[in-house]
């Protein structure tokens, strides 16, 4: 056994950004969320990702603006840290290490150096309780600083940071759990305590969920799981306390949030819709909604102009303040299972698999971006719990990304399952997929697989059904009648009433292979003819792969009876086969090789391999916890050049796999992570600008120009490239237009102005070449000097060209010769146009 | 934010015949136009001039009718028995038929005395038509035997008695003055040349014959006879070269299309069978009310006539092209000038900034109401509108999609007398609808566990459930019966099918665990 260490395993995007709540920096450029491990800062504007803060070892279970500094942001984390990022740059500046999982942050400006946190109240993981303190941040100038001081303010909160709130610019801070509300007042070090009656015996569960304090008055605002919203005033005594009611929501309230001046409340829950309710006039709601998903968390930029709401599908959605949605940052959507494959868009290489409800995802794995959703089931989603809907659960493509089939279904309690097959064809105008097909009921039960053809010749989709059959369907062309092409039915077939659990096409898609619980069953797909039968008795079929290029004369099977086999096609006859409890068997589409994840007493295994050669290439034993259920090899968009024996399959396509967790993984070699680091060390990142491949191409270009102007106008005039032309331009339009002379007057000017200065421009060039080595040092010792002077030039240059300073008369003479030349030319046609 | 995505209306699939070319052709008929007759209706043939009157023979009378009058526009009546074959010659102005009193009679079109009889036969004529150079005519008669006769001196040319049985078809050759076809019901066809004294072909058509046709270009025979067509070619010696048996009682009558693409024939399964020359193809078939006896259509098909037994001839005319635009009744009220008009056809110039107007999604109302989560109205919108149009499709989509929601129940219940027996009207209508079952059935079953604690309350609801009772019980006897066949075929089919047997190694040399070579192995440790 061979275990390499030049290759790691490596998470790879699709983190979920809706974990904890988003930031609004207070400019409203920014927003800032824990993503995994990191810190991502978005760009509001523009939703791309500007900045990844990195350093956390664990899950960032917070991020918070400091108050004292609004260019600064505190991040806590489950590895017992808090760190102060500067986000505009990128830079870590200070790690305070607490040693506790903590699981919120909290701050308020009236406590400037404290951070409030919530921590479990005995230091052990699995501990119920948990207590807010007060972490006093010392005054050092080391980068990491130990954090000794931790004073209980509450004991017995909840975990969850929405149940927490400052009240009236830190006044107080109340935290709801349960059926208890428990407000602490810093003033008086006083806590008071409020109970409801527990609606249980009535079927109504009014438990706390969530909690917001006005911000200027004295009112508390809590969400409840019955959907009820209360507004607690006079709390400040034990007994006076009164509360009124808010009801819109038929199921849980999850977040709530009043605006920075207190004139508005937000809420929302699963019904997915943003609610806007007036203070103090409650019966006037504003709606926004149909925003895709449950809310799970609403912020408030400080100033109040934007709103952002993440949600339950790992999205963010930026709303501005008049209720409108200006920008969706969407991460990748993992449900609690992906029910499609994992599968590669052959035209823009992009992951695919069930995203949203009802719809593909397209995900680009070298971006970290989802690229579009598209809308399978095409009905209205209803938000409510306890609703069956329709679900994607198979999904394939062509070999040329022409067409689309997808399965979806929907299992009601009492009736039927309902199944449909569509068919989509890629349309290049809007350059996504047409509904081309839609196939009612195609199987009576569930589809257990689907592939496409991979011969050029034919497009045929066959799918295998639990009902003991399987179907191909054709792409029938009716050119006779007007409609177009659509597809139908054009073979059953089953073996001895055995329900079907796989199917594979050979690589030329010549051959058919169906596994039929015990039984593999080769077919033609040409005549439909059962060509042979292979058997390996213990265990049903679950996975089947042909082999390909070399070893095309191979069919792998797995077996749930911990056996993989390999027969030979030519003789039909079992080549090899070996005890292995494989959970997932993929095959490379660039080369011979195939992936196989064993799972083995509770972590997975995997082996790379050709079905040729008795050695496995690669082996990694361990690789995750729990099995690996979904895996695809991506095509690398540049090769690698690995000479190394044991990386060599990663050099065209790169491996991803889900593990149990929900996690996308995949293999990084050291070449790669070096190229990774080069191009890393390129970019210069300008602020607010994300890199996408946009910016690299005009970025580049940009430094070269400014590079190139830089040559052109050293020694003499930095960075203020033809002032004089610039400020009679500037001039002019600023000026109003009844208050200047007529245009045909200006124009002699203007077009002067103009030729002067490219002109010097021009003429320049060539001293600055001839003398570059003479003034070299002159420049040298100006630089220092010069730094001070280009604000004096640009306003004094506005009659004398700095070309004068330098005192060349050859110069002067250039110019006379350009103003001579240009003088003959003929400039009727713009008196023309000024006269018209 | 998503817009509302509206309820999807399923498509079902149109069952029954394609639409083509040939039913689009075919079914451009007006309404047909029935006029009755004395007796049954033998035989109709166009006058090839240029109103295209045609003359019907029925019982003892031919009258000749125009083109688009009722009424015909001239009758022949001297016959002392039931006339028969009533044709015009082709230049249109002589007319001759037969009779059952064995005389064939010559008549003048604007005439009315027969100009000629002739005398000859002994039974009934049945046939009688002119030959090509227009001096000659041919007849067939009971008696077994086929005459030619010399018009201008009404003498008898020759006779042939080559047949053993009636005579009740003849064609005569449009290229040849001297071919003709006879078809008898000894089974055979014969061929004649009037320049010999014997058949110089003869065909088995193995029924008795009823009806023969040339082709335009008489390479081909058509004949019919029991429930056969069959198509014979004269320039191989009248080899077979099709038989069709499209029609399931006796054909009586043949006729070619205006071009000649296709072939029309009538039968006494009361059909009208159209089929494609070039591969025999049925494209188009018509229904009448009766046996038909004779059939003819009009020069570039203008006017299908057929005669049936009852007497009754019913003429279809092709409509003209603005009466295929439907009923010109009130104009439809043109949308106002200055709302649509105004800017359709403005072309935008080169530097004009286009503002693109996003299209306002109008929703249905019962979407509408779905929106607005209001499930009861949305269905009764829904129910109005299969009311109206009678689209099942569309109420069956909103119960679908409310049942969907989980809402189906609350939709559904607490409706008074009038709603429910409106739905329950609906449910009647449809449940059985294989293509709405699957929907319908759950919503059925929910609206008699709603409203069971009423039932016996209102007489008109108490009716319906009675009715939707007997046509469930009665569609499950016959998913019944239709299972019993389902078997029956099943076994059939199972005994006929040969067995193939697959070629499986695993029987001959297993490939199981045991006997597997050592061969290379995946090494784990």
């Amino acid at each position: 056994m061979v275990e390499h260490t030049g290759i790691r395993v490596v998470h790879r995007g699709g983190s979920k950004i809706n974990f904890r709540e988003p930031v609004i920096t207070s400019d409203s450029r920014f927003l800032l969320c824990g993503s995994g491990e990191s810190v991502k800062v978005y760009s509001t504007s523009t939703e791309e990702c500007v900045h990844d803060l990195q350093g956390h070892t664990d899950l960032v279970t917070g991020v918070v603006l400091n108050p004292s500094n609004h260019l600064q942001a505190y991040s806590c984390s489950a590895d017992g840290t808090v760190r102060l990022w500067d986000f505009t740059d990128g830079i870590l500046i200070k790690t305070f290490i607490i040693r506790y999982h903590i699981f919120s942050i909290h701050v308020s400006e009236k406590h400037v150096g404290v951070l409030f946190v919530v921590v479990p109240m005995a230091n052990e993981k699995g501990s119920e309780l948990f207590q807010l303190v007060a972490v006093h941040l010392p005054r050092s100038g080391d980068p990491e600083v130990e954090v000794g001081e931790l004073s209980a303010v509450l004991c017995d909160v909840s975990p969850n940071p929405g149940a927490v709130s400052f009240g009236t610019g830190g006044e107080y801070i109340a935290a709801a759990k349960g059926l208890q509300l428990e407000v602490f007042f810093f003033k008086k070090q006083k806590s008071y305590r409020f109970s409801l009656k527990s609606g249980m015996n009535k079927g109504i569960n009014n438990s706390f969920t969530c909690i917001s304090c006005h911000p200027k008055e004295d009112c508390i605002a809590t969400g409840h799981a019955d959907g009820k919203i209360r507004l607690w005033r006079n709390f400040n005594q034990k007994k006076e306390y009164t509360y009124s009611t808010l009801h819109w929501h038929h199921n849980a309230v999850n977040t709530l949030r009043f605006t920075p001046e207190g004139t508005n409340l937000l809420s929302g829950g699963i019904e997915s819709v943003l609610v806007q309710w007036r203070y103090t006039q409650e019966n006037q709601k504003d709606f926004l909604p149909r925003l895709g998903a449950a809310i799970t968390h609403i912020a408030v930029s400080p100033d109040g102009s934007l709103f952002c709401t993440s949600h339950a599908d790992n999205k963010i959605t930026i709303i501005l303040s008049s209720v409108k949605v200006s920008a969706i940052i969407q991460g990748l959507v993992k449900d609690d299972c992906v029910r499609t494959d994992l599968m590669i868009d052959p035209r823009s290489k992009a992951l695919v698999l069930n995203g949203k409800p009802g719809h593909l995802q397209f995900y680009s794995l070298h971006r970290d971006k989802q690229l579009y959703n598209l809308d399978i089931v095409q009905q209205e989603y209803i938000h409510e719990q306890g609703v069956d809907q329709f679900q994607v659960v198979k999904a394939a493509f062509d070999t040329h990304g022409d067409w689309l089939a997808t399965v979806e279904e929907r299992r009601q309690k009492s009736s039927e399952l309902e199944i449909n097959l569509k068919l989509w064809s890629y349309d290049e105008q809007t350059q996504s997929f047409v509904l081309n097909t839609t196939v009612t009921a195609p199987h009576e039960d569930q589809i257990t697989a689907m592939c496409f053809s991979p011969s050029p010749e034919t497009t045929l989709l066959v799918t295998t059904s639990l009902d003991g059959h399987f179907k191909a369907w054709l792409l029938a062309d009716h050119s006779d009648t007007e409609e177009s092409a659509s597809w139908s039915c054009d073979f059953v077939g089953g073996y001895h009433l055995l329900k079907p659990g796989c199917c594979c096409f050979s690589a030329d898609g010549s051959l058919l292979a169906f596994g039929f619980q015990e039984v593999v069953t080769v077919w033609s797909p040409t005549s439909w003819e059962l060509l042979t039968t292979l058997s390996q008795p213990p265990g049903a079929v679950r996975d089947l792969c042909f082999g390909r290029l070399s070893c095309s004369k191979y069919l792998l099977g797995t077996s749930t009876k911990n056996q993989l086999c390999c027969w030979n096609l030519l003789t039909c006859s079992l080549e090899w086969n070996t005890p292995m409890d494989v959970s997932l068997l993929q095959a490379d589409p660039f080369s011979e090789n195939m992936a196989a994840f064993c799972s083995q007493s509770g972590s997975t295994d995997l082996f790379v391999f050709k079905p040729s050669e008795p050695r496995p290439l690669f082996s990694k034993k361990a690789l995750c916890t729990g099995k690996v259920e979904r895996a695809i090899f991506a095509p690398r968009d540049q090769m690698l050049e690995s000479s190394e024996e044991y990386s060599q399959w990663l050099n065209r396509s790169q491996l991803y796999f889900l593990t149990q967790h929900m996690d996308l993984m995949t293999f990084s070699t050291k070449t790669e992570e070096d190229r990774l680091l080069a191009s890393s060390k390129q970019l210069m990142v300008d602020d607010s600008v994300a890199i996408t491949p946009f910016y690299l191409l005009l970025g580049r270009h940009k430094q070269q120009q400014q590079e190139k102007q830089e040559l052109l106008t050293n020694p003499l005039a930095e960075r203020t490239p033809l002032p004089q032309g610039s400020i009679a331009i500037k001039e002019l339009l600023d000026t109003p237009a009844h208050v200047l002379p007529s245009a045909s007057f200006l124009c002699s000017m203007f077009v002067r102005s103009l030729l002067v200065s490219s002109s010097s421009a021009r003429v320049e060039k060539e001293p600055a070449e001839e003398e570059m080595k003479s003034e070299s040092e002159e420049v040298d010792s100006d630089g220092e000097a010069d730094l001070f002077q280009p604000k004096q030039e640009l306003w004094g240059s506005a009659a004398q060209d700095p070309v004068e300073e330098s005192g060349a008369p050859v110069l002067t003479k250039a110019q006379e010769r350009e103003l001579r030349r240009v003088k003959k030319l003929d400039l009727s046609w713009l008196s023309s146009l000024l006269d018209c | 934010m998503a817009s509302f995505k509206p309820t999807k209306i399923q498509i079902y699939p149109q069952l029954g015949a394609k639409v083509t070319q040939d039913t689009l052709y075919w079914k451009n008929y007006k309404a047909p136009v029935q006029v009755k007759e004395f007796g049954a209706i033998t035989n109709i043939d166009f006058s090839p001039l240029a109103p295209h009157n045609y003359a019907v023979t029925a019982s003892t009378r031919i009258h000749i009718y125009g083109p688009f009058s009722q009424e015909p526009v001239k009758t022949f009546t001297r016959f002392k028995d039931t006339a028969y074959s009533g044709r015009f010659r082709s230049d249109g102005q002589l007319l001759v038929a037969g009779c059952e009193d064995s005389v064939v009679r010559l008549f003048d079109v604007s005439g009315k005395v027969a100009l000629r009889m002739f005398k000859g036969h002994t039974k009934a004529v049945h046939v009688a038509d002119f030959t090509s150079d227009c001096y000659h005519i041919l007849t067939c008669s009971d008696d077994y035997t086929c005459c030619l006769w010399d018009i201008p001196n009404s003498t008898e040319l020759t006779k042939y008695k080559e047949h053993s049985d009636y005579i009740r078809c003849g064609a005569t050759s449009k290229l040849n003055k001297d071919l003709f076809v006879t078809g008898s019901y000894d089974h055979t066809l014969k061929m004649f040349d009037a320049r010999v004294q014997k058949s110089v072909m003869t065909m088995d058509h193995n029924h008795p014959v009823e009806s023969v046709l040339f082709y335009p270009s008489e390479g081909l025979l058509v004949s019919a006879g029991g429930r056969y067509v069959k198509v014979w070619d004269l320039l191989k010696r009248g080899q077979p070269l099709v038989s069709l048996k499209n029609h399931h009682k006796t054909v009586t009558c043949l006729c070619l299309s205006g071009n000649g693409q296709r072939l029309l024939s009538a039968s006494l399964d009361r059909h009208v069978k159209v089929y494609n020359t070039t591969n025999y193809k049925v494209v188009h078939s018509f229904d009448y009310t009766a046996s038909i006896l004779s059939l003819a259509l009009a020069p570039e098909d203008e006017s299908v006539v057929v005669g049936m037994t009852n007497g009754i001839l019913s003429i279809k005319h092709r409509k003209t092209s603005e009466e295929k635009q439907g009923p010109t009744g009130q104009p439809r009220r043109q949308p106002v000038f200055r709302v649509f008009v105004k800017g359709r056809n403005c072309v935008p110039k080169q530097d004009d900034f286009l503002v693109s107007k996003s299209a306002k999604s109008h929703l249905a109302k019962y979407d509408k109401q779905l929106k607005r989560f209001n499930v009861s109205k949305a269905l009764d919108t829904a129910l109005e509108s299969w009311k109206k149009n009678r689209k099942p499709e569309i109420t069956v989509a909103v119960i679908k999609e409310l049942d969907r929601r989980g809402t189906l129940k609350n939709a559904l219940a607490g409706r008074d007398e009038q709603n429910l027996s409106q739905l329950v009207n609906f449910l009647i209508g449809n449940v059985v609808d294989p293509r709405f079952a699957p929907v319908l059935v759950t919503a059925t079953e929910m609206i008699l566990d709603i409203y069971k604690a009423v039932v016996g309350q209102s007489s008109v609801v108490d009716r319906q459930l009675v009715r939707l009772q007997e046509l469930v019980e009665r569609e499950i006897d016959y998913q019944q019966d239709l299972l019993e066949v389902l078997g029956m075929l099943d076994t059939l089919f199972a005994s006929t099918l040969p067995r193939k047997e697959v070629p499986c190694p695993g029987n001959s040399q297993p490939n199981g665990l045991a006997e597997v070579d050592p061969g290379p192995q995946l090494r784990v440790a």
